[in-house]
């Protein structure tokens, strides 16, 4: 609260952060086994951020977990395994390729074959097996139109769905929190945070990010006007989608095999920040194949128990 | 102005932000409005206009449906409706907005009650050729009834009565008349017209009688910083911190209670009383996310330090000695009903969760159920179904410690839990206590 504290107006982003804040401490206090997704990515960085802030000197009182598609971008990893251990926190890693060889799901085939999909199962039974009673995500409401209607504490039934008909009101900062046993809620604590909030939070926090957040040279394809990764070889390339060498960040992290990069020479967090505050294309739309499916891709998956 | 950027400004720059609830169905132009505030400042991306376009265009529609913005889920697409609270977020250099996008029929009462509860300014959008009808009478009295305290009545579709003054004239008198009745507390008209955007960002050559402001620019502008409570001191303790397992020996004895300020400012130094106990101590320590503060305000989320040992636990208040919430186990409140799984009705036993405390409660009367289209208070109702509002006394196992809603929305406020379902039934607005 530095900056405008004597106006008694906090900024936006020390609203937001209060907001959050305040979202953390109350799944904390009412559920018996939250856990934190965590990717690596900006959002669930800033999430584990305002986690610490929220108990802070005390550690944070829940672990993170990540789904692993095993289509990682190797900083990626090496970032998340760096930030977990400096946080202190436990890490849960639960992994799609265990769920392929355990039978429970079944790898997809063909050149736009991606692990995106399977990540609902591995999640949901990482959720069951651990008894994960909440768990926090990192999405945002302006992301996507489906996720612009749902709730900041919102009910799974036992079978992981959502049902976006039948959500419970929200009122004030009244979250309910009454499940039954089987049951749980995913948390969106950033719920009312856009992407540009984010970036200006991790600029005046000086959060770390994993370094292919910003340019730099790497070998890539382009499909359906999308820079996709050909250098960990997790994306099916064709032989008429010819690789090249360009300078690239990314804009999300996701799985590598469905994440497309953007041609950027943005090295440094404000000339960053500078580019995505001219940019005209959504950040999911630029980057993002999986939702490209339909105009309902997102609603579908979230249906299933996706993120 | 806008900013020439999508979204936000990226500046860095401190602004501070507007939650406003829009009122109004698809007939009266609410989703084309907020269609129209996301893409005249510049809040819409490319791809999602051309996907816009492109449904519009294959629908054989003449405009570029901008209402297909704001519509998420499959089934409002398929069926042209609004079902649930959308959020929405644009920026400009001066505010962040966040818009609780509500549908506006009769049977998504609960969902306006829900968008209103959050809200600095409510947007009612009146049809100009229709002027004030049955649901501008519900939407301003659930407006005042939630306690928002900006009121703007957005006369629509000025462009089909031939940018008439007479007409906006004559809907304005309405209103003015009817909203007196209500108490409204700022109430702003503007005529407008979202489809061809008069006086949504700039004002408009087609009203030049027309001597106000644009809706944008009131967006900016209206005054919200007292809007909080800053005088009268609620905390209610939501988490304890105590970090005992730290080798730290200066974190051995941390004891911290965690919670968002409801009300007034706390300082280090202040003499306050812990609830329900009644014992007074002084704040220490505030500590902020970001490290020591020197005062705490609604809606800060900070760690509050005291001089003595109290057992101060989750669901406890934080006051001023001088100036406490009441302590009461009887309530009177206004409810809004939310489920159509059964009815309110006397003697029904619930889960009530106010600030951070659950207790369980039992509807010990109601006194009227209240016509949100007239105001008429029907004495002889035995319950209350889906949407319904009406007047309730609550009877509560614990005290809470509470405020008039009037005076406090988040002391004030509570929901009501059913036991069996789990589900949110109700919000409630107290009125008085015991």
């Amino acid at each position: 609260m530095s900056r405008s504290a004597t106006s008694l107006s906090p900024s936006q982003l020390d609203v937001l952060e209060a907001e959050s804040i305040h979202i953390i401490r109350e799944v904390a206090a009412e559920f018996e086994r939250p856990v934190l997704l965590f990717s690596g990515g900006k959002d669930s960085i800033v999430m584990l951020h305002l986690a610490k802030k929220a108990f802070w000197p005390a550690p944070v009182p829940f672990p993170v977990m990540h789904v692993d598609t095993g289509h990682n971008f190797p900083e990626v990893i090496e970032y998340r395994d760096r930030r977990v251990a400096e946080t202190g926190v436990r890490l849960v890693v639960a992994s799609v390729q265990a769920s392929i060889d355990a039978g429970r799901v079944v790898e997809e085939s063909g050149r736009r074959a991606s692990r995106n999909r399977l990540q609902t199962t591995t999640l949901l039974d990482a959720i069951e097996q651990h008894r994960f009673d909440a768990a926090f995500g990192g999405a945002r409401r302006d992301e996507e139109k489906a996720r612009a209607k749902e709730r900041v504490v919102s009910f799974r039934d036992e079978f992981g769905q959502w049902d976006p008909k039948n959500q419970r009101p929200e009122l004030w900062n009244l979250y309910n929190t009454r499940i039954r046993q089987g049951e749980h809620v995913r948390v969106f604590p950033l719920s009312n945070w856009t992407e540009l909030d984010i970036w200006d939070y991790i600029r005046r926090e000086r959060l770390e990010l994993p370094s292919i957040y910003f340019a730099h040279t790497r070998r890539v394809f382009e499909r359906d006007g999308m820079l996709l990764d050909a250098q960990t070889g997790f994306a099916n390339r064709g032989e008429d989608e010819p690789e090249f060498a360009a300078s690239v960040r990314y804009r999300t992290v996701g799985d590598a095999s469905c994440t497309g990069a953007v041609k950027s020479t943005a090295a440094t967090l404000d000339e960053v920040i500078e580019e995505i505050a001219a940019t005209r294309v959504t950040e999911r739309g630029q980057t993002r194949a999986d939702d490209r499916a339909s105009e309902a891709a997102m609603e579908d998956r979230k249906k299933e128990g996706y993120f | 102005m806008a900013s020439t950027t999508p979204g936000i400004t990226g500046t860095g720059k401190s602004m501070d932000i507007l939650r406003f609830a829009t009122a109004g169905s698809v007939d009266d132009g609410k989703s084309t409005l907020i269609g129209r505030l996301l893409f005249d400042s510049k809040s819409i991306f490319e791809d999602q206009l051309e996907s816009v376009e492109r449904t519009s265009a294959d629908r054989g529609e003449e405009y570029t449906n901008l209402a297909l913005l704001t519509d998420g889920l499959r089934a409002e697409r398929e069926q042209g409706i609004t079902i649930d609270v959308a959020y929405r977020y644009f920026a400009t250099p001066r505010r962040k907005f966040i818009i609780a996008d509500t549908p506006g029929h009769i049977q998504y009462t609960r969902n306006m009650v829900t968008g209103a509860s959050t809200a600095d300014l409510a947007i009612i959008l009146v049809d100009a050729r229709k002027g004030i009808l049955e649901q501008s009478r519900r939407h301003a009295f659930l407006t005042t009834l939630l306690k928002v305290p900006h009121l703007v009545v957005a006369v629509n579709k000025m462009d089909l009565v031939d940018y008439d003054q007479q007409v906006y004239e004559r809907i304005v008198d309405e209103f003015a008349t009817f909203a007196a009745r209500l108490h409204a507390r700022d109430l702003t008209f503007i005529p407008l017209s979202a489809l061809h955007g008069d006086n949504v960002v700039e004002r408009s050559g087609n009203m030049p009688w027309y001597e106000g402001s644009s809706l944008l620019h009131h967006l900016e502008h209206v005054h919200i910083a007292s809007d909080r409570n800053l005088i009268d001191v609620r905390f209610p303790v939501q988490y304890v911190i105590r970090p005992h397992k730290s080798t730290d020996p200066e974190l051995h004895d941390y004891r911290g209670y965690a919670g968002q300020v409801a009300g007034g400012v706390l300082k280090p130094g202040d003499e306050v009383v812990h609830l329900p106990s009644g014992l007074t101590t002084t704040i220490t320590h505030i500590d902020g996310p970001n490290g020591p503060v020197q005062e705490a305000y609604a809606p800060m989320s900070v760690t509050l330090r005291l001089a003595d040992d109290i057992d101060i636990s989750r669901g406890d208040m934080i006051a001023r000695p001088g100036n406490r919430p009441e302590v009461a186990q009887d309530l009177e409140a206004m409810v809004c009903w939310m489920t159509p799984d059964r009815q309110l009705s006397p003697r029904m036993k619930l889960l009530v969760k106010h600030t951070t405390r659950t207790a369980r409660a039992m509807v010990k009367d109601l006194h009227y159920r209240l016509d949100v289209n007239t105001l008429h208070r029907d004495e002889s109702a035995t319950g209350l179904g889906l949407n319904e509002i009406g007047r309730i006394s609550l009877r509560v196992t614990q005290p809470l410690f509470v405020d008039d809603y009037g005076r406090n929305r988040l002391t004030g406020g509570f929901i009501l839990i059913d036991e069996a379902t789990h589900n949110t039934v109700a919000a409630g607005m107290i009125t008085g206590a015991r």
